[in-house]
């Protein structure tokens, strides 16, 4: 099975408490309002706990959009 | 309730979670976040953003990682006194808090996370340069400062066995991170338990089920060869349990008993079971009937005097648990495990009798209780309220504050919710300075009749004003044990007799209501003063009669 957007979707709205908020692969922080630095970390481990994985120290530092972490997860 | 947090790592998430817990406190609480890594700069600069803020309570959190950078960095032939170097800025920045903010409490989470390096193995705790041994030693000093920084508390840092975890690695390499929010959450969790007891909020009071709850077996059907308490069955898992309960007690936790039985079938393994650790002795009130747990504990909490939100009920049966949840929704009811090995280690990781204060007859507190009784059952007997004030037999002394009784009056301010004028709460360095104050007159009340001595149980605060006007009840507190025995007529009468002989000539006196202190509504125009506003009073000395009190002075 492969993940989608629809699959991170609803952590990255919990995440940043605003449900207005919508992603495509080509999202990066700065076009979210509330995606810093700290939240990123929030998000690091939900998404984490969510998918029951752990990622890397290269994982994480190569993300540069939504789609890397999607990729990352399918991988 | 004003929250400074200082750190040397990322505390954003500790902040985030004690901001999120504090929604519950009932309380408007502010939070001021230093800048990273500025604890040395913020407490010694006097016109630090920190100072400005006047803080109630700091939050100091040291990471031992970042401490390990800083051993690594420190030249090999200074390595030895790297501890006692770190002891020593910990005490010395404490103490430019003290001279600061000296009502701030600083909360400090100790160094219990070890990160041992393990560059020498475990043979590096027979090296003093080793960062294994000087990082243990560094803890050791710091519970020694603690014990005499009288500004600085620490707190146990480390989490029970595999509640959650402490560090990610991944997220110290990625964004600094040097504890997971997780652990952060936790923590906030502990800090929190901390400053709701400095407001006052804590519980006094255990009260304990029997059957399968203090011993294993129901004592009505297997009798006292049958219960399993010490060596028989799983009686070891319930005797670790009781010693526990125990030191509870002579700590100060009031035990009482709520159980369905007969009354003389439930004593008798107090009386004579021989490996009962708990004696009828360690119970302040036995209740053993059958009646519903929520009316006695309802009765049992007349007795002691205390809220409900004071105490905590301790049963295997879930139905009663249940029930006394439904009927007494303030009361702790902790939902404890099923296998009775499991009592102690879950009470233990709960921390449910945190402490802001101890003071040494905090564990005559059951002796108070029962004797207690003993006076219930003479007022039954008499019919007359002055006959039976009589038969007391009375005697207090009135003294100002004293070094001995420091701990205690400063205990009185932060405990008493119900008799308290005004609900100031004092720490111990507070009390100790306004009783050097010469602008303040402090009174302190020992009691003690003919069933046994109640110990030092009201305190009085008067602050005076310089040029002789009229002076001002600043606090006036008294335990509810002693409610209804003339106690505040006679303190009316010293700090009338006090003031006049310095020469001021009026007292002004208010009560600031919460929800829990309706009990002195009345106080002020009880004891002779005239009413001056809402909830404001005064008195022209000149104008006091004597009140009439049951109580010889000695």
């Amino acid at each position: 099975m492969r993940y989608t957007i629809d699959d991170l979707l609803p952590i990255f709205r919990d995440v940043l408490e605003d449900d207005g908020i919508t992603l495509s692969e080509t999202t990066v922080a700065a076009d979210v309002p509330g995606w810093d630095s700290m939240n990123h970390i929030y998000l690091v481990v939900a998404i984490e706990k969510r998918f029951k994985v752990k990622f890397t120290t290269y994982q994480i530092q190569n993300w540069k959009c939504v789609g890397d972490m999607l990729s990352e997860l399918n991988k | 309730m004003r929250i400074a947090i200082l750190g040397n790592y990322a505390t954003q998430f500790l902040r985030r979670s004690l901001v999120r817990r504090a929604r519950s406190w009932g309380q408007p609480v502010e939070c001021h976040e230093a800048e990273y890594d500025t604890v040395d700069m913020e407490l010694l600069d006097e016109g630090s953003a920190t100072y400005a803020f006047a803080p109630d309570v700091i939050v100091w959190h040291e990471s031992t990682l970042a401490l390990r950078t800083r051993f690594y960095n420190t030249p090999p032939a200074e390595r030895e006194a790297f501890a006692e170097a770190y002891a020593d800025r910990v005490g010395r920045l404490a103490e430019r808090v003290a001279e600061r903010v000296p009502s701030a409490r600083i909360l400090f989470p100790n160094l219990s996370l070890a990160f041992d390096d393990n560059v020498f193995g475990h043979y590096g705790l027979k090296i003093p340069s080793s960062w294994s041994f000087q990082v243990a030693k560094a803890g050791h000093l710091l519970h020694a400062l603690a014990a005499r920084q009288r500004n600085l508390f620490l707190l146990n840092a480390r989490p029970p066995e595999g509640a959650v975890e402490v560090t990610d690695w991944t997220q110290v390499v990625n964004a600094d991170l040097h504890f997971t929010p997780a652990y952060l959450d936790w923590l906030a969790g502990c800090l929190e338990t901390v400053i709701v007891t400095l407001g006052g909020r804590f519980r006094k009071c255990v009260v304990l089920d029997l059957d399968n709850t203090l011993w294993g077996g129901v004592i009505g059907d297997d009798g006292m060869e049958g219960i399993q308490v010490g060596a028989l069955g799983i009686g070891k898992a319930f005797t670790q349990f009781q010693k526990w309960l125990r030191e509870l007690g002579r700590r100060g936790i009031i035990l009482a008993v709520c159980s369905k039985n007969n009354e003389e079938t439930a004593r008798e393994p107090f009386l004579r079971h021989p490996e009962m650790v708990l004696r009828l002795d360690d119970i302040a009130v036995f209740v053993a009937n059958w009646e519903s747990k929520a009316d006695n504990i309802a009765r049992i909490r007349e007795t002691l005097n205390i809220g409900f939100d004071a105490m905590v009920f301790l049963d295997d049966n879930p139905a009663e648990r249940e029930i006394v949840r439904r009927h007494l929704p303030d009361v702790l009811v902790p939902e404890l495990p099923e296998d009775p090995a499991g009592y102690l280690p879950f009470l233990i990781a709960a921390n449910l009798f945190e402490t802001a204060s101890h003071s040494a007859n905090d564990g005559e507190r059951t002796r108070q209780y029962q004797e207690e009784f003993r006076r219930q059952e003479l007022s039954r007997s008499v019919t007359d309220m002055d006959e039976f004030l009589r038969s007391l037999d009375m005697q207090a002394s009135v003294t100002p504050f004293r070094e001995e009784d420091v701990e205690r009056i400063a205990q009185l301010t932060q405990r008493s919710n119900q008799f308290n004028l005004r609900t100031v709460r004092y720490t111990a360095a507070d009390i100790r300075r306004l009783a050097a104050d010469p602008g303040c007159e402090t009174f302190s009340v020992q009691l003690s009749d003919r069933f046994g001595n109640y110990g030092l149980i009201s305190a009085v605060i008067v602050r005076c004003r310089p040029d002789g006007g009229a002076a001002a009840i600043d606090t006036w507190i008294m335990s509810c044990r002693v409610l209804k025995r003339t106690v505040e007529a006679l303190l009316m009468n010293e700090v009338v007799e006090r003031l006049r002989a310095r020469g001021i000539g009026g007292l002004a006196g208010e009560y600031l209501p919460t929800p829990k202190n309706a009990l002195v509504a009345q106080l002020l125009p009880g004891l002779g003063m005239a009413a001056d506003g809402e909830n404001r009073y005064v008195l022209r000395l000149d104008r006091h009669i004597p009140l009439k009190t049951h109580i010889r002075k000695t």
